[in-house]
C-alpha cells in the first residue's frame, strides 16, 4: 500500500472513518481544526453526520446523543473547549456511552495561544469533570498513529463502553508525515444497548442517574472494575532502547520524538540511554517503569509543561530512584541539544 | 368531566407497573397536582393516538421531570441539564425515522440550555420540544426562574423579583417565533379542562409537524407547581388561569406547517469498497518503483520567509517528493497568529534512516527567503551546512566560512517568469541543483500530484527548471 503526506489532524479522521464513525459534532478551535474541517467533507459522502455546533457544550452532547443512538461517533477540540466538555464527558462515562474525543492540545491557561503545549495532561488524564470516572487516553506521536489509535480508539471504546480520548499536542496534529492506511474499512454496528427508536430497543435507556447511594455505589464499583480490566489489558506503550539504558527519558507525543533524537546523542557518546514511550496515558504503563527503575540510575521527564505526567511517573517508581524533569511551555519546545545539556546540568 | 375521564385512564405508552422506580411502584413521584403528572398523560394519550410508541425517543432533562423514564415505555434517553436539545438533534439526525421528543422545564430549557434550544430551533432540527413552563425551579427547591414573574418571592429573590436584578420574565415561545427555523409553536396551558384540551391538540399538532418531516415544533405549557407555590391544587390551576396567562398569553405562535416542504431523506450510504476512493487514499504508482538501495542521506531544512512566499507549500514539495524517493520525511509548519502577522516557517526532515524529531534545531540547510528569516536562523545551521539566500548578496554581517552560502534573486527570477507566486519553486530547483538531494524526475511527478491546473503545473515546470539553471551557473555544490 502507497503512503501518503497526510497532516497527522486529516490522519486522524480518515481513520475514524475507516473505523466506521459517522458521527462528527465538533466547533472550530486551532489547531484541531482540520479534523473538524476534514470531518466536514468527507463525512456527508460517506452518509455519515456532520455539524457545527454552537459550542462545544452542545459538540459534546450531540456526541452523546449520536452515540445514545449507536452511532461511532467523535469530537475534536482543544485545551478551552475540552474545558466546556468535562460535563459531558463525565455524563458519557457514567451512562457508559463510547465516542472519541481528540484533544489537540494547545497553550494554556486561559485563552493562552495555539501553539503546541502538553498542558491538558491532568484535565484529560485525571478526569477533568466531576465524579469517579476515568476515560481511555491515547497519546500518537506521530501521523500513523493519528491514524491507527484513533481506529484503535473506537474499538476500545465500544469494548469497554467508554469515552477514549486522543491526546496529541499541536505538533502532531499539524505536521505532515507519510501514512499507510491499511486499515480495512468498518461497517457501522448497532450496539445491543442503543436507542434508536425501533420497538426492539423500546426497553433500553441511557443514564447516568442513580437516586439510591446504594445502587450508585454499586454502578461506580462496576466502572471502577471496568477500569481495572483496561489498565490490566490495554495499557500500551514503546520500549526505545531501554534494555541496558541506565538513563530513562519518559515522554509521550511530540516529546517522545525529541527525546529519541537525544537518546541517539547520548549513544553516540556511548551513555546508555533509553525511552520510554507511554502509548496509553490512562491506563498508565506503572509496572513498566517500576520494573525499569530497577535497573535505571535515574528518569528523566520531559514534556511541555511545567510538569504534569512527570506525577505519575513518580507514583509509578515510588522513590525507587531519582525521577528528574525537564519542561518547555507556552509554544517553546526544547531542542535535543538543549535537553543533552540539561541532563548533565545538574549532576 | 368525559374530559377528564380520560385523562385518568392509563395510557398504553406508560409502564403498567413503574418498574424503574425504586419504591412505591403504582404511582408517580410528582406532587399532587403538580404539572408535570398532567403533561405526561397528554403525551402519552397523544403517542397512543399516533400510535408511534416503538418509534418515539424520549430524552428526559434535569429538573422534576428527570424520571421521566420511569413512566414511558418508550426508547428513553436522559440528559444533562439544559442539553436535551442537543442530545436529540444527534439522535434525530442518527435515526430519522424515529421520533424525537424532548421534555424540559424553564430552568432546563430556558435559563442554563438557552443557546442549545436556539440554535435546535434555528436549524430546524425536526423534533419536539415539550416545555413545562412552571415559573420556578421545581426541582432545587423554589430558586427565580428566568420565567418567574416580576415581584414573585422566591429562594433566590426573597425580597421578589426585580427587573432591576433579575432582567424581565423570559417570553421563549414569543422568541423562538421570530427565527426564521421553527415550523410549529404554540403556548397551552394546564390551569383547566379546556386549556388541557388545547394543550393536548396542540401536542398532537407538533408530533404530527415532526412526523411529515417539516422541522422543529415547540409546545409550552403554563404548569402548576402547588409544592413551591404553597397553593393548594385548585389554587394552583386557577394561579395558572389568572396570574401566568396573562402574562405569558396561550395560543398558537408560529404556525409554518403549510409553507415548509419535508425534507429530503439522505441517499443510502455508499458501499464500504468505495471508502478508499471518497476518503482519497493513494493508489499504488503505475510508473517506475523507486530506487531502494541509497548511500546514506540526511536533510535537515529550515524554510523561513513571509506568509505568501510559499515556504509550506516549498517544503511540502520537497517531503513529497522525498516520500516517492524511500526516504523517511516530516513536515512541521508554524502556525496560527505567526502567519497571520506576516512570517512562516516550516521544518522539513528526510532522511534515509527514521526520522526521530520532526522537529529542526541545528538545521543543515536553511531556506531564508527575506532578511529577518536569514537573520533569524543563520546561527543555527550546522557547520558544513548551506543556506540559499533571496537577495543579491548574503548581508556581510551574516556571513559565515564554515558553511556554504548563496543569494540568488528568487524573487525577480520568478517576476521575470511572469509571476511572482513561483519564486518558491525557483528556490526548489536551485536546492535540488546544490545538493542532488532528489531526483529531477521524482520531483516532477511529486509536483504534478500537488500543483492544482494545468497552467499552473507548467509556470512551475519553467520556474524549477530557471532555478536548476541559475543554481548550476554558480558552481556550488554541497553534500551534506
Ligand atoms: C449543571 C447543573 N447545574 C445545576 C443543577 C441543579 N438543578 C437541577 S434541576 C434545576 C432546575 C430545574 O428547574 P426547571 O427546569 O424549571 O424544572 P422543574 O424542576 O421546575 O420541573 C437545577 C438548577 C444541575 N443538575 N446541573
Ligand atoms: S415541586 Fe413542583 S414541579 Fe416538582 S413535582 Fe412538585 S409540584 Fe411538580
Amino acid at each position: 500500500m502507497p503512503k501518503q503526506l497526510i497532516k497527522g489532524n486529516e490522519a486522524l479522521m480518515k481513520g475514524a472513518i475507516l473505523a466506521g464513525c459517522r458521527g462528527f459534532y465538533g466547533y472550530p478551535i486551532t489547531p484541531a481544526n482540520e479534523i473538524t474541517e476534514a470531518a466536514a467533507y468527507y463525512l456527508p459522502q460517506v452518509g455519515g453526520t456532520f455539524l457545527q455546533a454552537e459550542s462545544e457544550v452542545a459538540a459534546i452532547n450531540m456526541v452523546y446523543g449520536a452515540s445514545s443512538a449507536g452511532v461511532r461517533c467523535m469530537t475534536a477540540s482543544s485545551g478551552p473547549g475540552i474545558s466546556l466538555m468535562a460535563e459531558g464527558i463525565s455524563y458519557l462515562a457514567g451512562s457508559e456511552l463510547p465516542c472519541v474525543i481528540a484533544d489537540i492540545t494547545r497553550g494554556g491557561p486561559g485563552l493562552g495561544n495555539i501553539a503546541p503545549e502538553q498542558s491538558d495532561y491532568f484535565q484529560v488524564v485525571k478526569g477533568g469533570g466531576h465524579g469517579c470516572y476515568r476515560t481511555l487516553v491515547l497519546a500518537p506521536a506521530c501521523a500513523q498513529e493519528m491514524a491507527d489509535l484513533t481506529y484503535l480508539a473506537f474499538d476500545l471504546a465500544d469494548q469497554y463502553r467508554t469515552p477514549a480520548v486522543i491526546l496529541a499536542d499541536g505538533f502532531i496534529g499539524q505536521m505532515m508525515e507519510p501514512v499507510e492506511f491499511t486499515l480495512a474499512a468498518r461497517a457501522p454496528r448497532l450496539p445491543e444497548w442503543a436507542v434508536d427508536g425501533t420497538a426492539s430497543t423500546r426497553r433500553n435507556l441511557i443514564s447516568s442517574i442513580y437516586l439510591q447511594p446504594d445502587d450508585l455505589e454499586k454502578h461506580i464499583r462496576m466502572l471502577e472494575a471496568k477500569y481495572a480490566r483496561m489498565a490490566h489489558n490495554e495499557t500500551r506503550w514503546e520500549n526505545y532502547k531501554t534494555d541496558d539504558a541506565e538513563i530513562v527519558f519518559v515522554g509521550y507525543g511530540i516529546s517522545s520524538r525529541i527525546l529519541k533524537s537525544v537518546v541517539e546523542m547520548m549513544r553516540a557518546r556511548d551513555i546508555r540511554a533509553g525511552l520510554l514511550r507511554p502509548i496509553t496515558l490512562f491506563p498508565f504503563p506503572s509496572d513498566e517503569l517500576r520494573r525499569l527503575a530497577g535497573q535505571a540510575e535515574r528518569f528523566f521527564v520531559v514534556e511541555l509543561s511545567t510538569g504534569q505526567m512527570v506525577e505519575d511517573v513518580r507514583l509509578a517508581v515510588e522513590g525507587r530512584c531519582p525521577v528528574e524533569f525537564y519542561g518547555r511551555c507556552g509554544g517553546n519546545a526544547p531542542s535535543a541539544e538543549e535537553i543533552f545539556e540539561e541532563v548533565f546540568a545538574h549532576v | 368531566m368525559s374530559e377528564l375521564k380520560v385523562i385518568h385512564e392509563k395510557a398504553e405508552c406508560l409502564y403498567g407497573n413503574y418498574d424503574r422506580k425504586g419504591e412505591l411502584q403504582h404511582q408517580t413521584h410528582y406532587c399532587p397536582g403538580c404539572g408535570h403528572g398532567v403533561a405526561h398523560k397528554l403525551l402519552a394519550e397523544v403517542i397512543d393516538e399516533l400510535g408511534i410508541r416503538d418509534r418515539v425517543i424520549l430524552v428526559s432533562p434535569v429538573g422534576c421531570s428527570v424520571f421521566a423514564y420511569y413512566y414511558f415505555d418508550v426508547g428513553n434517553v436522559q440528559v444533562a441539564h439544559g442539553r436535551a436539545p442537543a442530545v436529540a438533534t444527534a439522535l434525530k439526525r442518527s435515526h430519522p425515522e424515529s421520533i424525537v421528543i424532548t421534555y424540559q422545564g424553564d430552568g432546563d430549557l430556558a435559563a442554563i440550555g438557552s443557546a442549545e434550544i436556539m440554535h435546535a430551533a434555528n436549524r430546524s432540527e425536526c423534533y419536539t420540544a415539550l416545555f413545562v413552563n412552571n415559573a420556578i425551579y421545581g426541582m432545587t427547591g423554589g430558586q427565580c426562574a428566568p420565567t418567574s414573574l416580576l415581584g414573585d418571592k422566591t429562594t433566590t429573590t426573597p425580597f421578589g423579583r426585580t427587573t432591576a436584578n433579575d432582567g424581565y420574565p423570559l417570553k421563549v415561545s414569543e422568541l423562538l417565533s421570530a427565527l426564521d427555523g421553527p415550523v410549529f409553536i404554540e403556548r397551552g396551558g394546564l390551569g383547566n379542562a379546556k386549556q388541557i384540551l388545547q394543550t393536548k391538540r396542540a401536542i398532537k399538532r407538533a408530533l404530527e409537524t415532526q412526523m411529515k418531516g417539516l422541522g422543529f415544533s415547540l409546545v409550552e405549557m403554563l404548569s402548576p407547581c402547588p409544592t413551591i407555590w404553597k397553593m393548594d391544587p385548585v389554587d394552583a390551576q386557577r394561579h395558572v388561569r389568572e396570574v401566568l396567562a396573562p402574562i405569558y398569553p396561550i395560543g398558537n405562535k408560529l404556525d409554518r406547517t403549510k409553507d415548509r416542504a419535508p425534507r429530503a431523506a439522505a441517499p443510502p450510504p455508499p458501499p464500504l469498497s468505495e471508502l478508499p476512493r471518497i476518503l482519497k487514499l493513494p493508489v499504488a504508482p503505475t510508473d517506475a518503483p523507486v530506487e531502494l538501495v541509497k548511500p546514506d542521506s540526511e536533510y535537515r531544512i529550515k524554510i523561513a520567509g513571509f506568509g505568501g512566499q510559499g515556504v509550506l507549500l516549498l517544503g511540502q514539495l520537497i517531503a513529497e517528493a522525498g516520500m516517492d524517493d524511500g526516504l523517511d520525511v516530516s513536515w512541521l509548519p508554524s502556525y496560527g497568529p505567526e502567519m497571520r502577522s506576516g512570517t512562516s516557517n516550516c521544518h522539513v526532515r528526510l532522511s534515509t534512516k527514521h526520522v526521530d524529531s520532526p522537529l529542526v534545531s541545528r538545521p543543515n540547510v536553511l531556506i531564508a527567503l527575506n532578511e529577518p528569516s536569514l537573520r533569524k536562523f543563520i546561527a543555527t545551521v550546522d557547520t558544513g551546512g548551506l543556506v540559499l539566500y533571496n537577495g543579491d548578496s548574503i548581508p556581510t554581517d551574516c556571513i559565515r566560512t564554515d558553511i556554504t552560502m548563496q543569494a540568488l534573486p528568487f524573487a525577480s527570477i520568478a517576476d521575470e517568469l511572469g509571476s511572482p507566486k513561483v519564486a518558491n519553486i525557483v528556490v526548489l530547483g536551485a536546492f535540488l541543483a546544490a545538493t542532488n538531494a532528489l531526483p529531477l524526475a521524482v520531483v516532477d511527478r511529486a509536483m504534478a500530484r500537488v500543483v492544482k491546473g494545468e497552467k499552473w503545473l507548467e509556470i512551475d515546470r519553467r520556474a524549477m527548471a530557471r532555478g536548476i539553471a541559475e543554481m548550476q551557473s554558480t558552481e556550488v555544490k554541497v553534500h551534506v
